[in-house]
């Protein structure tokens, strides 16, 4: 890797084609669509002049940019025209992904991406890095960013391997797609097949319609399905000194490191059609992860899919301990207020955790750790006054899942919920 | 004939204004009422360790922000207020969902309660 002056480092001399390959191949494309009507000398005419100008702005911006790890911080300069000087300060670092995308993992090479509290996007990726050079780089970030928040005793020597790591689950494929076909497929199959009883029954022309209707819902479910798997295929999920490790992806990879104590909410989600098999989902949340993105998204997942007993034991030993079970349940004329999931409705509390489920269809069980809480609401409608109700909101700083509610209590025992949530929580902040 | 359309005339629009004052006057002063109440409903209170920010009429909502969980203060002020000497103050946490704001306060009051808080969330700041 090219060193240069102050300890300042280039990406990898592949970037620029990589990169040209992603951003200008489109652009080109495009212009040859729109010379459609000329003839094949300007084509390649003006293929030939635009092609060196496109490499020409590839190899400014990749010489453009560099990087260095000094200070407890990582900062990064790039930009040709607009030169821009990131400064990423370490102690608030929530997590770092390794992603290769599949042309990038063909050449052996990786993208690095971190997340920091408060950053609205993903703050510094830095594409590309040679495989071995972005662990390498992972490795001494999540060092250092240890070592700001543990303090000046943690001055051990940089580290050279990888934390040993305890392979906690590793997802088989055949569970992956079979759970991802009693998803969306299945209810799209169902609904086609009724629309297309109805329709058999009522006027056979009208079938060529419904034909027609349905060829965009079949591409989206499908394409839907196919990509959650191709992101999620081969999932598996290690623990290490560094903390969470994720990884997973047929085609680009995602390996997400999100060091001890980041994680602030953990759902758990059961679809309907897995009840059967006794399969749960389970996502958390980081402070960083920026709202929407799907490549956001393929990362919220702590397990796509897995037994409910093991599920339940991985989300303890994420949040160090063991969970309350929600049993509370809601008074009975909460019934009035929220017919179809009253029975559903329940809460678990003990000294760290707040635990909360509801949900229709899918039953959603919201674990909030009471050091993560960043304020707390308690929310009384004019249905629920009429009725006696009450709900409580633990807030907590993930962007994807906002925090746990325990909708629909009685309000007197809201009231005291609230009461012993913000004691506990103020404990649970004060004992770190 | 004239004479008796123009009496019937004068009648008809105080009889129509009676009727706007007979149903203005209440809607005024429920209105009135509704304001009042809803000015009533609102209240915070500094305890220890935490902000209780209550409000609402009809929805009525009790939040719980801790002093070290607040990452900034913001104090506004619109033309309006600024007119009768008034100011808001509003609490942002690193959740999004966190919606304590303190309306209405006296400048001085809305200063000292920023300054309070800012004060307090720095002595016990908590890491994410």
């Amino acid at each position: 890797m090219t060193v240069l002056p102050g300890g300042w480092q280039r990406l990898h001399p592949l970037t620029p084609l990589l990169a040209g390959a992603r951003g200008v191949l489109p652009v080109l494309i495009g212009v040859q669509f729109a010379l459609g009507g000329q003839p094949v000398a300007v084509r390649l005419l003006v293929l030939l002049a635009t092609l060196p100008l496109a490499a020409l702005a590839a190899y400014l911006s990749w010489s453009a940019t560099r990087y260095r790890l000094a200070g407890g911080e990582l900062q990064v300069d790039s930009g040709v025209l607009t030169r821009r000087q990131r400064r990423v300060p370490l102690a608030r670092l929530q997590s770092v992904d390794v992603v290769q995308p599949f042309l990038a993992r063909l050449l052996g090479l990786a993208e690095l991406r971190l997340e920091v509290a408060g950053g609205g996007s993903t703050e510094a990726p830095l594409q590309y890095l040679t495989e071995d050079d972005a662990r390498r780089l992972r490795l001494r970030l999540l060092d250092v960013a240890a070592r700001s928040g543990a303090g000046p005793e943690a001055t051990a020597a940089p580290r050279e391997d990888e934390a040993e790591e305890l392979l906690l689950v590793a997802v088989p494929a055949a569970p992956l797609v079979w759970s991802t076909l009693l998803g969306a497929p299945l209810w799209t199959a169902a609904v086609l097949l009724l629309a297309g009883a109805v329709v058999l029954a009522v006027d056979v022309r009208a079938l060529g319609g419904l034909v027609v209707a349905a060829v965009p819902l079949v591409l989206g479910t499908v394409g839907t399905s196919a990509r959650r798997i191709a992101t999620e295929y081969g999932f598996r999920l290690a623990e290490s000194s560094d903390g969470l490790r994720i990884r997973h992806g047929l085609f680009e990879t995602r390996s997400a490191t999100v060091p001890p104590g980041r994680v602030q909410v953990v759902r758990v989600r059961e679809p309907l059609l897995w009840r059967p098999f006794g399969w749960v989902r389970v996502e958390v949340d980081v402070a960083g992860y920026a709202a929407g993105g799907d490549q956001q998204l393929s990362t919220s997942a702590l397990v796509p899919v897995a037994p409910r007993e093991l599920a339940l034991r991985l989300v303890a030993r994420v949040l160090g301990g063991a969970l309350p079970a929600p049993v509370a349940p809601v008074p009975s004329r909460a019934a009035w207020r929220a017919p179809l999931q009253a029975r559903r409705l329940r809460v678990g509390l003990d000294d760290r955790h707040l635990v909360c489920s509801s949900g229709v269809v899918t039953t959603t069980t919201d674990v909030v750790p009471l050091g993560k809480v960043q304020s707390l609401r308690w929310r009384q409608g004019p249905w629920q006054r009429r009725l006696g109700l009450a709900s409580l909101h633990a807030d907590t700083a993930g962007r994807r899942l906002p925090g746990a509610v325990a909708w629909h209590r009685d309000a007197g025992e809201a009231r005291e919920l609230l009461a012993v949530v913000s004691a506990r929580a103020r404990a649970e902040r004060t004992a770190r | 004939m004239l004479v008796v359309s123009a009496a019937a005339a004068v009648l008809g629009s105080a009889a129509g204004a009676l009727g706007v004052l007979a149903a203005g006057v209440p809607l005024l002063g429920s209105a009135l009422v509704a304001v009042e109440r809803r000015y009533r409903a609102w209240g915070y209170y500094e305890r220890e360790d935490d902000l209780l920010v209550r409000r609402g009429v009809l929805v009525r909502r009790l939040s719980v922000v801790p002093y070290g969980r607040m990452q900034y203060v913001d104090v506004v002020a619109g033309p309006l207020a600024r007119r009768y000497g008034l100011a808001t103050v509003t609490l942002h946490t690193a959740a999004a969902a966190t919606d304590a704001f303190v309306p209405g306060l006296r400048a001085d009051e809305a200063t000292r309660l920023r300054d309070r808080l800012a004060a307090l969330g720095e002595a016990r700041q908590a890491g994410l």
